[in-house]
C-alpha cells in the first residue's frame, strides 16, 4: 500500500473508516489451526461467543466455517467446544505451509 | 428487569468490534469487548484508556471499532467520556441531536485502579450517564506485566518479581468494585467472560439505568498470567468457581450474588494453572497459598453477609 | 451599541464567554482564575447561557473532558492558571495534536516552588511549545476582545487548533478597569455557529479518535501540524480586520508603539507594556527615540514580521516575566533573538527578567532599562546580556 504524504493525512489523525481493521489480516500469526468437524457440532455457538478474533462465521444463527483470514489459532474454541457425546467439533492441528 | 438473550439471538446482531485487531492470540480483552457491545441494543459511543486494548484496536489507518470511539490518554478515559456525554446532553437539549446514545468507557486495571482512579472517581461522583468497564487482567500488561494495585497477592510481575527474598506481590489487591459501590452510584457489578449470559445481562441492565455505572470484568492475559493461549475462558471460570472473582451486583446499594458456585473450589486450583504463581508452590511459600485462601474465604463470607442483609 | 463598564479582567472575560454562549464548559478553581469560572457558573445557574458545565475534580480532568466534549462536536471552554495549566500539560499536546479548537483563558500566575499566587508568565511560557495558539492581553479590554476573536481563530476550518488567551493574574484579573462591551448579538454574529469536523457523535459516520501512530506516519502528522501553524498569523489578521469593523479597535500580530523611527526599544508582554508606554513617552519628550513592541500572537510566533519591525533599531531590551531555566535567557528574548538572526544589520539585544511572582514593575524599572539602552548605543558596550531587575542584591 502506498503511504500517504503529510498533505494527505486526516487532521488530528482521526480515522473515518469504521472497522477498517478488517484490511489487516491476522491469520498469518497462526501456528495451530482450528478445524471444524460439522458432524460433531451441536451449534451451541460457544466458539462464536468466545472467539477473541471474530473468526467464527455465523449465518442465520448457525456457525459455519472459520474465518482463517483473522483466526490467530489461540485454541479457545477447541478447548471450550463441548462437542457431541465427548467428540469435539473443533480440533487444533499444526498449521502447514 | 432486562430480558435474557440467547447466543442464537446475539449471533444475528452485527459485531461492532471488527477482526484484524492486534491483541495477542487468546487475549481475554476482545472477548469482553465483543460481549459488551453485543449486549447493547442502543447506539453506543466508547472511550478507551491507553492500554493493550487501545493500542491494538486502533493503529494508523486501522480501527477495529465500528462505533464512534475516542482514546485520549492513559489516566483519563472517564473524564474524556464525561466530556463527550456532556456535549451530548448539551446538543440534545438544543435539539441538535435526537438519537438516544449510551456511553461506555473501557480501561484496563492500570488505567482504572491506579492512574485513572481520580478521573474515574470524579466522573462517577458527578453522575454522568455512562458505563465504565474495567477489564482487569491484574497488571500493567501493555508495558510488560508490571505490578498494579489490581495484581493479586503473591503474583510474580516484572516489577515485583518472585525472588529469593521477595515472594512476588506482598500486598492484597485493592477492592475497586467495592470502592465504586461506595460512590453510591446506581449500579456496580463484577462479571466474567466465562459466564457470558451473566455478563450480557449485567451490561443490558446497566444500560437501562440512567447515571454512572461501573463493571469490573476479570480478563485473563495469557502472557502476564503465564498460561496457555486457549485458556482465557477456562481461567476466568476458575476465577469465579474459586470465589477469587465472585459474580455479583450492587444495585441501588443492594448486594446480590448472581452466581454461586455449586462447589467452591480451592484457590490452589486457580493458582496452579498460571506461571505467575508457580513460586508459591515451593515448600517455603506454601503458607502464602493458605493466606490467599483465608483472604478469599473472608471476602466471600463478607459478600454473602452483605447479600443476606438485604435478603429478608 | 457598545456599553461602557467598569469591571475586573476576570469579569470581562467571563462576560465574553457568556456572550459566546458555548455548548460545554469544564471548570475547576485556581487562584487567580477562580472568579472567572465562578461568574460563568452563575450564568449557568441563572439560565443566562445554554452551556452544560462539568465541575471536574482537577485541571487534568478539565482538559480531558474538554478534549472529549470538543471531539464530540461542539464549542468548548475552560480556564485556568499556573499549577492548573501545568497539571494539564500532557493533555494540552493531545488537544492540539487532535486539532480540537478548545478556547481557554489563562490568568497568568507564577509556578511553584516556592508557592506563589501572583502574576508572572511562567505558566503559559511553560506551555508555549504545546501546539496551542497563544494570544496575550495588556488589559481587560484586550482580554475581552482576544477572547471573542479566539473562537474565530481556533475554529477556522484551515486551523482547528486550541487557543489560550493570556492576561496577568491579579494586575488585570482582579483590577477594575473602564472598558467597552459589545452587544450579545454582535458577539453571536461575530463568532457564528460552531462547525464541527468529524464529530464523534455523528452516528452515521463512526470515527475513531486517538489512534496509535507509529514510525510510518508520526512525522507526517507533525509536519501537517507545523504547516497549520504557518497559516495562523493570516487568520489572526483576517479575524482582527473583521473585529475592527465591529468594535473600532485595531489588533495585529503585535502592537508597536512609537517604533517606526525609534533607535532603542523595549519588548514586553501583557500589563507591563502599559507602564512602559508611559515611560517611552517621557523619553520621547526628552528627544530620545524610544519605542516599544508588545507581542500579541505569541504562538505561533510571527518571527518574520517581528524581525522586520525590529531590524532598524540600534538596541533592544526584551523584558521577560519568566525565566527559561537552563536556557540562559528568558523565553521572549530567545524568540526575538531568533527573529533577528537572519539580518546582517541588527540591534544589540539584551534581556531583563522582571516581575516574577507578582513583584511590582514600576516606571523606574522601564527608565533604568531605557537609560541603559541609551548608554549602550552611546558607548557600544554591553554591561550584561541578561540581568534580573527589581531584585535585592
Amino acid at each position: 500500500m502506498k503511504l500517504k504524504n503529510w498533505k494527505e493525512v486526516t487532521p488530528g489523525a482521526v480515522i473515518t473508516e469504521a472497522g477498517s481493521s478488517v484490511k489487516f489480516k491476522t491469520g498469518s500469526w497462526r501456528s495451530l489451526k482450528p478445524v471444524w468437524i460439522e458432524e460433531n457440532c451441536i451449534q451451541c455457538l460457544f466458539c462464536w461467543i468466545y472467539c477473541p478474533d471474530m473468526a467464527v462465521k455465523v449465518k442465520d444463527g448457525k456457525r459455519t466455517e472459520f474465518d482463517y483470514d483473522y483466526c490467530k489459532g489461540c485454541g479457545i474454541c477447541a478447548l471450550e467446544c463441548p462437542g457431541k457425546k465427548g467428540n469435539k467439533a473443533i480440533l487444533m492441528v499444526e498449521e502447514e505451509k | 428487569m432486562a430480558k435474557a438473550v440467547t447466543l442464537k439471538e446475539l449471533s444475528k446482531k452485527e459485531l461492532l468490534f471488527a477482526p484484524g485487531h492486534r491483541l495477542c492470540a487468546g487475549c481475554g480483552a476482545p472477548i469482553v469487548v465483543k460481549m459488551v457491545l453485543l449486549a447493547s441494543d442502543y447506539h453506543l459511543v466508547a472511550a478507551n484508556a491507553t492500554g493493550c486494548l487501545e493500542v491494538s484496536s486502533c493503529i494508523s489507518d486501522y480501527t477495529a471499532w465500528k462505533i464512534p470511539w475516542i482514546h485520549n490518554a492513559f489516566e483519563n478515559a472517564a473524564a474524556t467520556l464525561s466530556g463527550v456525554e456532556t456535549m451530548y446532553r448539551s446538543l440534545k437539549k438544543q435539539g441538535k441531536i435526537d438519537k438516544e446514545i449510551k456511553f461506555i468507557a473501557f480501561g484496563g486495571d492500570g488505567g482504572t485502579y491506579d492512574i485513572g482512579f481520580q478521573s474515574l472517581s470524579g466522573a462517577m461522583e458527578r453522575g454522568h450517564d455512562m458505563l465504565y468497564i474495567c477489564y482487569d487482567n491484574g497488571a500493567y500488561m501493555n508495558t510488560g506485566i508490571q505490578r498494579s494495585s489490581a495484581t493479586p497477592f503473591g503474583a510474580d510481575t516484572t516489577t515485583r518479581p518472585a525472588g529469593s527474598v521477595v515472594p512476588g506481590k506482598t500486598e492484597q489487591r485493592k477492592n475497586l468494585t467495592k470502592i465504586m459501590a461506595a460512590h453510591n452510584i446506581p449500579y456496580v457489578a463484577q462479571a466474567s467472560p466465562s459466564h457470558w449470559a451473566d455478563l450480557v445481562r449485567k451490561v443490558r441492565k446497566a444500560l437501562e439505568i440512567t447515571g454512572p455505572k461501573f463493571m469490573n470484568i476479570v480478563t485473563p492475559c495469557n502472557r502476564g498470567w503465564r498460561s496457555r493461549t486457549d485458556d482465557a475462558i477456562t481461567l476466568s471460570r476458575l476465577a469465579v468457581d474459586t470465589c477469587y472473582w465472585p459474580l455479583y451486583e450492587i444495585e441501588n446499594g443492594v448486594t446480590k450474588i448472581t452466581f454461586r458456585p455449586r462447589e467452591k473450589k480451592p484457590i490452589a486450583d486457580f493458582l496452579k494453572t498460571q506461571g505467575r504463581f508457580k513460586h508459591l508452590f515451593k515448600p517455603e511459600n506454601e503458607v502464602l497459598i493458605g493466606k490467599i485462601q483465608e483472604s478469599i474465604d473472608r471476602e466471600w463470607e463478607k459478600l454473602q453477609k452483605e447479600e443476606a442483609c438485604f435478603a429478608s | 451599541m457598545a456599553k461602557i463598564v467598569a469591571v475586573t479582567g476576570n469579569e470581562a472575560v467571563a462576560n465574553a464567554l457568556k456572550q459566546v454562549n458555548p455548548d460545554v464548559c469544564a471548570a475547576y478553581p485556581i487562584t487567580p482564575q477562580t472568579e472567572m469560572m465562578q461568574r460563568f457558573s452563575s450564568f449557568v445557574s441563572d439560565g443566562k447561557v445554554k452551556t452544560e458545565i462539568i465541575l471536574v475534580e482537577s485541571e487534568h480532568s478539565s482538559m480531558s473532558a474538554c478534549v472529549g466534549a470538543c471531539a464530540a462536536g461542539g464549542r468548548v471552554i475552560t480556564a485556568t492558571s499556573s499549577q492548573g495549566l501545568a497539571l494539564m500539560y500532557e493533555i494540552l499536546y493531545i488537544a492540539s495534536g487532535t486539532r480540537l479548537p478548545i478556547v481557554m483563558p489563562v490568568v497568568n500566575r507564577a509556578l511553584s516552588a516556592p508557592l506563589n499566587i501572583h502574576g508572572d508568565h511562567s505558566d503559559s511560557m511553560g506551555a508555549r511549545d504545546t501546539g496551542w495558539i497563544q494570544l496575550w492581553s495588556e488589559n481587560a479590554q484586550e482580554a475581552y476582545d482576544n477572547t471573542i476573536q479566539a473562537f474565530r481563530i481556533a475554529e477556522h476550518m484551515d486551523i482547528r487548533l486550541p487557543i489560550m488567551i493570556n492576561m496577568d493574574g491579579f494586575i488585570i484579573s482582579h483590577s477594575i478597569e473602564r472598558m467597552e462591551y459589545l452587544d450579545d448579538d454582535q458577539v453571536q454574529n461575530f463568532v457564528g455557529e460552531f462547525k464541527s469536523l468529524n464529530p464523534l457523535l455523528d452516528l452515521e459516520h463512526p470515527v475513531s479518535y486517538g489512534p496509535l501512530i507509529l514510525t510510518d506516519y508520526y512525522m507526517e502528522f507533525r509536519k501537517a501540524q507545523d504547516d497549520v501553524e504557518s497559516k495562523v498569523p493570516g487568520v489572526v489578521l483576517d479575524v482582527a480586520k473583521d473585529f475592527e469593523k465591529l468594535s473600532g479597535r485595531t489588533y495585529g500580530l503585535f502592537e508597536t508603539y512609537r517604533l517606526d523611527d525609534a533607535e532603542i526599544a523595549l519588548i514586553i508582554l501583557n500589563s507591563a507594556a502599559g507602564t512602559s508606554k508611559d515611560v517611552v513617552d517621557e523619553f520621547r519628550d526628552k528627544g530620545i527615540k524610544a519605542g516599544l513592541l508588545k507581542p500579541r500572537l505569541y504562538r505561533p510566533f510571527p518571527y518574520k514580521e517581528i524581525g522586520e519591525a525590529l531590524k532598524h533599531l540600534k538596541a533592544v531590551c526584551v523584558l521577560d516575566r519568566a525565566d527559561a531555566f537552563g536556557g540562559s535567557f528568558g523565553p521572549v528574548y530567545m524568540d526575538i533573538a531568533t527573529s533577528l538572526y537572519p539580518y546582517k544589520e541588527r540591534p544589540v539585544l539584551i534581556n531583563k527578567i522582571y516581575g516574577l511572582g507578582g513583584r511590582d514593575y514600576l516606571p523606574d524599572h522601564a527608565k533604568l532599562v531605557l537609560n541603559e539602552l541609551v548608554e549602550l548605543v552611546g558607548n557600544g558596550t554591553v554591561k550584561s546580556y541578561k540581568e534580573y531587575i527589581g531584585v535585592r542584591e
